[in-house]
């Protein structure tokens, strides 16, 4: 994986809490055997209509969100599924984070083992952005800081070996591979 | 009882600067979640580190009418027999045993598991899937994970995580008739909230949940993941040995005795601390239904919706639901019946169903799908006369598998129209683009069937 330390942003916003895997990408979508390509399939149901036409009003359709890496919705963000088409998706269309006051457990880690940073941040933090689409934000994983267009410098939480690992490239597969040893020791010993 | 598992599962324990590694008893798999880790396995030339230890079935994508399975006709939908076809190449080629399309040990992967008795106390199980936590029921420890976590386990037998913090629910008293296990986990996330156990392990206890079978108490460590943890477990105890014995899996002779006077080392001390607890009166408890599209908009089918509150997201759920706020739930019509999926898809849920359905017809212009969790299920079911029972009323009676749970495989509710389902997703389109779903229990299901309307199962209990 490439490492990632910073990204500059303009946001894209999604003012609702309780965003499910299933409209990040519908059911359907999932009988794939690749994970590439899922960006056009990226809230589907939110951005296009049954016909397929393109939704005016829809957040991510409007002129000004194209090229926006960063997007920010409300409180439990990723809940529901553990389709790591959810991230993929995200990922493929474009986005590099996702910022809300909290995001679900399995979508995180799936985010974290994807390159697509989660970035959880307190209730004022939150609302402000979800008050200003299109804010300029810069977010830095070295320093794990957010930076809002007025200077201000929000500190977020994120795991620190994830982090590691997203900072220097690092996969967490090979980490585990060079634990065979302990793997076979602990196989020698317990597992019924 | 948590922490007993997750020490004995660390092969290197956590630091603050890593994970733990954490070994992987028991792996399962479905055709969505594991090719993209089959071909990262290729990628990298690796072989599986113990495939005995995984176990494949189809559910998500599979056909429910029994031509397509048995007699020949192909797949529907390509891309779902492309996606099938997939994981049966993968499990030949790097050796996991496979319960096949036409298998009669099939069906949905977290009642096959346990069915099998694949599934055991003590043990962490995980599945690329995030009803996973189903299997807690035993006493296991067993959570959703991701695809690249599923090549971890397939590679490494092993997962990096942080250690979840424990909630403690303790529910007291009995459940009253009509009150069922689903009705219960859908009380506990009415009161949670969907993102209420974001991080932790539920560990439900109390007399309700002694009183549960096996059957119940998967229902509900089945849907802890729509109150956003992870993981949900109930303690051992005789109820589980007694399912347990005499499984295709379990451990047989001297090899049961050992297993057993291990299982009973795992159930916490009862002043065991945990870092949340909650208390609630299961005589309290009513059927409940879901209004909105989450989980957690939740009421009593003999209740109201709420009212309206400034709150824009509500009224996008209202919107989409066609609902209105303040309205009483009881008599809304209903288009759509669905009995089935890893919540209430086993052989008690379709008892109660049918119980209910005996000598009464589903009313006009309702369709009814009932979808066994299993074949074994199916078997079982049939062997009871509870298929004609189904089918008299008006109902369909298909093949085991996820079906209108989600609609991969294109059982799907239409645009607009209502469906009372037993699963465990109301989202805006599980069910199908524009299917508005009501999430209830197998007994309220079939009431509302009956009568076409959402309905009080009591109604017909009491006479
Ligand atoms: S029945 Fe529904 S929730 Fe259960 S595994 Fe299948 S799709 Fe997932």
């Amino acid at each position: 994986m490439e490492p990632i330390r910073e990204i500059h942003s303009r946001t894209v916003v999604l003012p609702f809490t309780n965003i499910d895997t299933d409209q990040i990408i519908p059911a359907r979508f999932l009988r794939t055997t690749a994970r590439d390509g899922l960006g056009r399939q990226l809230f589907a149901d939110w951005r296009y209509g049954a016909d397929g036409s393109i939704k005016p009003e829809f957040a991510l359709n409007r002129a000004e969100a194209a090229g926006c890496a960063v997007l920010v919705a409300g409180r439990n963000f990723g809940c529901g599924s553990s389709r790591e088409h959810a991230p993929w998706a995200l990922l493929d269309y474009g986005f590099r984070a996702v910022i809300s006051t909290e995001i679900a457990d399995i979508f995180r880690s799936n985010s974290l083992k994807n390159g697509l940073l989660p970035i959880e941040v307190d209730e004022p933090t939150g609302r402000w952005l979800l008050e200003h689409p299109g804010a300029e934000v810069a977010i830095d994983l070295d320093t794990t800081t957010l930076r809002l267009p007025d200077g201000r410098a929000v500190r977020f939480p994120i795991e620190g070996f994830a982090r590691y690992c997203l900072l220097n490239g690092v996969d967490e597969l090979g980490f585990l591979l060079a634990r065979q040893a302990e793997i076979a020791a602990y196989e020698q010993g317990a597992a019924p | 009882m948590f922490q007993k598992i997750w020490e004995q599962h660390e092969v290197v324990a956590e630091t603050p600067d890593t994970p733990a590694v954490l070994y992987v008893d028991r792996h399962l798999i479905h055709e969505v979640t594991s090719p993209q880790a089959f071909t990262v396995l290729r990628e990298r030339g690796l072989a599986m580190r113990r495939p005995e230890r995984t176990l494949a079935t189809i559910d998500h994508s599979s056909p429910t009418r029994s031509d397509q399975i048995f007699g020949g006709v192909p797949i529907a939908i390509e891309s779902a027999a492309l996606q099938i076809a997939q994981l049966q190449r993968n499990c030949a080629d790097f050796g996991v045993e496979l319960l096949d399309l036409k298998s009669d040990q099939r069906g949905i992967v977290h009642i096959i598991g346990p069915e099998f008795g694949f599934t055991q106390p003590g043990q962490t199980i995980v599945c690329g899937d995030s009803h996973t936590s189903t299997h807690g029921a035993f006493g296991a420890l067993a959570f959703g994970i991701g695809t690249t976590e599923v090549g971890h386990v397939l590679a490494t037998q092993c997962l990096l995580q942080r250690r979840p913090r424990t909630f403690a629910i303790t529910v007291d008293g009995a459940l009253a008739a009509g009150v069922t296990a689903k009705d219960l986990i859908l009380s506990i996330i009415g009161e949670i909230g969907i993102g209420g156990g974001t991080g932790y392990v539920l560990e439900y206890r109390g007399t309700v949940m002694r009183s549960l079978s096996m059957e119940e108490r998967m229902t509900v460590c089945n849907m802890s993941i729509e109150a956003g943890a992870r993981a949900g477990m109930i303690a051992p105890d005789e109820t589980t040995y007694r399912y347990l014995k005499s499984r295709p899996r379990s451990p047989q002779g001297a090899a049961w005795e050992r297993a057993l006077s291990r299982w009973r080392c795992l159930p916490s001390d009862t002043d065991a601390a945990f870092d949340r607890e909650l208390r609630l009166d299961g005589g309290k408890l009513e059927p409940m239904i879901t209004y909105g599209t989450n989980p957690g908009m939740v009421i009593a089918v003999s209740g109201t919706i709420p009212e309206r509150r400034n709150d824009p997201v509500f009224d996008k759920a209202l919107a989409y639901m066609g609902l209105t706020a303040g309205a009483p739930i009881g008599g809304q019509p209903v288009n759509v019946v669905f009995i089935g999926s890893c919540t209430n898809g086993r052989l008690s849920d379709l008892r109660s169903a049918a119980q209910l359905l005996r000598g009464h017809k589903i009313a006009r212009g309702v369709r009814a799908l009932v979808v066994p969790g299993s074949q074994q299920v199916k078997k079982a079911a049939e062997a009871e006369g509870l298929d004609r029972i189904f089918i008299d009323a008006g109902a369909e009676w298909r093949e085991s598998g996820c079906s209108m749970c989600i609609g991969m495989n294109g059982d799907t509710v239409g645009s607009g129209q209502y469906s009372i389902s037993t699963s465990n997703r109301n989202f805006e389109g599980r069910q199908g683009p524009g299917a508005r779903t009501l999430l209830a229990s197998p007994l309220t299901a079939a009431a509302s069937a009956v009568r076409g309307r959402v309905t009080d199962p009591r109604d017909f209990l009491n006479g």
